[in-house]
């Protein structure tokens, strides 16, 4: 009659009891883990899933028998692995009084500001303090006091709440990687801070906010604003990048407070970056409410059905003639009308490729070789002219994590970036020389591998050496058992990115490593998908702006920063008859060509579904309220296309519209561009990225992410050398051109022979493009 | 504590310049000691170096120095800083003078010692004599010199079974 069950436990597995409960869990693994699983909770402060364990709040200690023997003195469940037949008190009376004379110290020096404290609500002291706290204070003494450090416009301090649970240095150490936090000072004094005096400069910073148990660290620009209680959570997607990531919009009354991560594990995990959490306020700030339409020069606001008219009666007079340019974060829905649209209307130009300069190889965004989850797991990457921190955030911190364990990445590009960790090989060349760089690597790879470059490479190949940087960037690759070609936006936005495309992806294919193009836009891939790309003779985004069109629709196009050669695009634009803009903001470029304005609702205020970089269609419900009267774009374009009578408008809802939708995978095409000599004399060739904080019209509008020290602000940045020769010195002014004037900044990261010159900001608008040659002189 | 604000002034120091030859190679003979990837275990002895080059205090310069020239981030090396009472952050006389309070040295007549070199140089534990060459370190735990007691350290170098003679003769000898 024996009560033991047959021993069937797997030998990585052990049989433990928490409360009474029986269960088996992986070995190594702690108590803690162990009571999650199983659904017991144990209060906690510094214990993180994601964050190496500290033990050092110790509010998590509990009662612990092994083999047979009660161990004498109280355990914390965060730090004690579990082992054969321990078994674990988590609420016994000795484990309840531990419990509470912990938080009796907690409580020692924490103020009772909760009235004043804007993590009321939603504080896990708080909720801690309840459940094991004393209702009566026994002390009477001083309780410290902390000086706050400002930590930049995104995170609020009052360390004087704080409880030293360094959650916050770790993780800034850990999973940012900028280290930017410490503990100084010891015992009593210990204190959290930089020390030097700092802004959090990391891209992921924010984050801190929501690790932090207390009110010590807050979101500054929700900083009294609302109590957690008043606020909705809804559900949405990021939109400012291609990663997609989960996060809740908290509302009150349809307007977007704050937004903060919602967990999933294989696209953003638990996190956020500080692009998708505080762009929300850039969704107030000069949004365009009213229908306007231009008569003799001027702009009036008129209702939905005078604009619409105008529209519709623009469209129609204009006929085949019309450019269409649709922003790349356009949701799959609306990228589907505006494909009806102009095949309605005959027209086949239409793209939403609108920062590319090269269309030589046809490039559409595609889903990534090596998914999002599998990313921290490489053993070596190559990344090719990419700032992965600044583009994809957090993909930037899951190639750190494999690179902390253990995988070499090199990069190839025409800036030195700092990604973090320490590179395994680094070439910097300007970009006139980039495509000899990668395919240096190529050539690396074809003489080490069987696969076979196509002619056109091959030819190229022919006439390049792999040097030692490449031979190591490709055997690091190939060697790995699981490794990635990363292809940034400054290899796709490169006037000759087919050449640097065609060579990477020989690169990963020789090596059998994944081929990872950044899409340039947050549903560049599901607006591929859709189709939304010139039709049979159609011109894509850059050849419909050098050769004017009589008119043109914008879709959520900001101009003129959205637009890769601008000062070309502008000046079509200004030459057109008709300009129909669908947009959320009117600014001044956008007035100057538009004729009218159909206020559109943000991605937030809209249903919508985005495809992401592994090629994962999500969907979002609307979970804001859209401005004034600014309406969802799809119910826009139902009817502009309703009125125009164009097949495919007929449906009734949303779902009628989804169930229409277009897809198929664009083919994918050889071509080269001719290989420009490089340029000579005192010229430097235009290095153009997208600053982090100004890649859409949301977040040029997003006050505190302008104010933030990534949001640089108009500079030329170049090597020394080129300084020297040009009579240039840092902190000087230059002439770029004839006219433009900007500041000198003398940059490490820039090679000689390149100019840096960040776009997208009011002084940088309407220069020679990305690969352009420069003179710059002494202003 | 306060943020010093010196961030823009230490953030693009050069250790080469900043650090003499002789810390650097102090480090060096240092770093080497621990594998090469655990070069913060030798950030106590490089910030002593830099604090000795400094004849006695480290300023912020030096510690953000300290950490370039580790490869470590120098939020490491402030925490190792402002942790041990052995670093100094203030100006301070040139000559450490730290007189032991704990219980051995207090039972057999620190306090009398103390007293003593507060009056002799006019200043209070903690502070530095007016000409700048004597410091009076606030010492927060036993020295381990009991055996010895009254004891004090005095640039390094322990002094043990005081008298007021002795301490007189001791200071007086330093320049």
């Amino acid at each position: 009659m024996s009560a033991q069950p047959a021993n069937n436990t797997p030998p990585d597995m052990v049989n433990i009891e928490i409360d009474g409960k029986a269960m088996q869990v992986p070995k190594g693994s702690m108590i803690i883990q162990a009571a999650d699983k199983a659904g017991i909770t144990i209060p906690r402060f510094c214990y993180h899933p994601k964050l190496a364990i500290a033990a050092n709040c110790r509010q998590c200690l509990v009662e612990v028998e092994m083999g047979g023997r009660p161990i004498p003195k109280p355990q914390p469940a965060c730090a004690t692995p579990v082992g054969e037949g321990m078994k674990v008190s988590t609420r016994s009376d000795k484990a309840l009084h531990w419990q509470r004379d912990v938080m009796e110290f907690l409580l020692i020096n924490h103020p009772l500001d909760c009235p004043i404290c804007d993590q009321g609500g939603e504080c896990e002291l708080q909720d801690v303090a309840l459940g094991y706290g004393r209702s009566v204070s026994r002390y009477t003494e001083r309780k410290r006091t902390v000086a706050d450090e400002n930590l930049g416009p995104l995170v609020a301090t009052e360390m004087t709440r704080c409880i030293q649970c360094t959650r916050c240095v770790r993780f800034m150490g850990e999973i940012a990687g900028t280290y930017e936090l410490g503990g100084m000072n010891r015992g009593e004094g210990l204190e959290i801070g930089t020390y030097i005096g700092k802004s959090i400069d990391s891209e992921l910073g924010g984050n801190i906010i929501d690790v932090c148990p207390v009110g010590a660290l807050t979101n500054k620009p929700f900083q009294f604003q609302a109590r957690a209680w008043e606020l909705i959570a809804r559900p949405s997607i990021g939109y400012h990048d291609a990663l997609g990531s989960n996060l809740w919009l908290h509302t009150r009354r349809g307007e977007v407070l704050r937004t903060v991560p919602r967990d999933n594990e294989s696209i953003n995990e638990c996190w956020l970056s500080d692009r998708d959490r505080y762009s929300h306020q850039g969704m107030y700030t000069e949004r365009l409410h009213v229908p306007m339409v231009k008569r003799d020069g001027t702009w009036h606001e008129v209702q939905w059905d005078v604009a619409l008219k105008a529209a519709v009666d623009a469209l129609r007079e204009a006929g085949k003639d019309i450019g269409f340019l649709v922003h790349p974060s356009t949701s799959n829905e609306e990228g589907d009308l505006l494909r009806r649209l102009a095949k309605g209307l005959g027209s086949a130009h239409i793209d939403h490729r609108l920062r590319t300069l090269d269309f030589a190889d046809a490039p559409v965004a595609r889903a990534f070789g090596t998914p999002v989850a599998e990313m921290d797991k490489v053993g070596a990457a190559l990344l090719v002219g990419s700032n992965l921190r600044h583009e994809l955030p957090l993909l930037g911190h899951r190639l750190r994590q494999a690179v902390r364990h253990g995988a070499a990445v090199h990069a190839v590009g025409s800036l030195k970036i700092d990604q973090g960790y320490a590179l395994a090989g680094e070439t910097t060349v300007a970009p006139q020389h980039l495509p000899s760089a990668v395919l240096a690597i190529a050539k690396a790879a074809s003489a080490k591998s069987e696969l076979t470059p196509s002619s056109a490479l091959a030819e190229a190949l022919s006439g390049v050496e792999a040097d030692a940087a490449a031979e190591a960037a490709f055997d690091a690759l190939s060697k790995a058992s699981q490794a990635v070609v990363v292809f940034g936006e400054m290899a796709a936005t490169h006037p000759q990115a087919s050449w640097l495309r065609a060579a990477a992806r020989y690169v990963a294919e020789a090596a059998q490593a994944g081929f990872n193009e950044l899409p340039l836009g947050a549903n560049a891939i599901g607006l591929a998908r859709g189709g939304v790309l010139p039709g049979e003779g159609g011109l894509d985004a850059r050849a419909m702006l050098a050769q004017p069109r009589d008119a043109y629709v914008l879709y959520g196009v900001d101009l003129p920063y959205d637009l890769a050669d601008d000062a070309t695009a502008m000046q079509a634009l200004l030459g057109a008859n008709t300009v129909v803009a669908f947009s959320a903001y009117a600014g001044r470029s956008l007035r100057d060509v538009a004729d009218v304005i159909l206020p559109l609702a943000l991605l937030p205020e809209t249903d919508a579904t985005l495809t992401n970089v592994d090629g994962v269609e999500q969907s979002l419900a609307a979970g804001a309220t859209a401005p004034g009267q600014a309406r969802a774009g799809w119910k826009v374009l139902r009817a502009v296309g309703g009125e125009l009578g164009i097949d495919g408008f007929a449906f009734d809802d949303f779902a009628g519209l989804r169930a229409d939708l277009h897809e198929a995978e664009a083919p994918q095409r050889e071509g080269l561009c001719p290989r420009e000599a490089a340029v000579g004399g005192n010229a430097l060739t235009r290095v153009a990225t997208m600053p982090i904080y100004r890649s859409d019209a949301v977040l040029r509008r997003a006050k505190a992410l302008n104010d933030h020290p990534l949001t640089r602000g108009a500079a030329v940045r170049l090597h020394a050398d080129d300084a020297a020769r040009l009579g240039l010195s840092d902190g000087g002014r230059a002439r770029v051109g004839d006219t433009r004037v900007l500041p000198v900044v003398v940059d490490t990261a820039v090679p000689v022979g390149a100019v840096w010159i960040e776009s997208a900001y009011a002084d940088t608008a309407s220069l020679p493009p990305y690969g352009a040659a420069l003179t710059l002189s002494k202003a | 504590m306060r943020a010093t604000g010196n961030f823009d002034k230490v953030r693009d120091v050069d250790p080469q310049a900043v650090l003499s030859e002789d810390t650097r190679k102090h480090i060096d003979h240092w770093a080497a000691k621990f594998p090469a990837d655990r070069k913060r275990s030798a950030l106590i002895q490089s910030l002593f170096a830099a604090q000795v080059q400094n004849g006695g205090y480290l300023t912020d310069e030096l510690i953000a120095a300290v950490a370039k020239y580790l490869d470590l981030p120098p939020v490491w090396a402030y925490e190792v800083a402002t942790f041990y009472s052995m670093f100094e952050l203030e100006p301070v006389g040139r000559h450490n003078v730290a007189i032991c309070t704990n219980i051995s040295c207090w039972l057999n007549g620190a306090e009398d010692i103390v007293r003593h070199c507060e009056n002799k140089y006019g200043v209070k534990l903690g502070e530095s004599s007016a000409d700048g060459r004597i410091y009076l370190k606030r010492e927060e735990e036993c020295l381990a010199a009991c055996a010895g007691a009254p004891m004090m350290v005095v640039d390094g170098h322990y002094h043990e079974k005081l008298t007021l003679a002795k301490v007189d003769e001791i200071l007086d000898k330093l320049d």
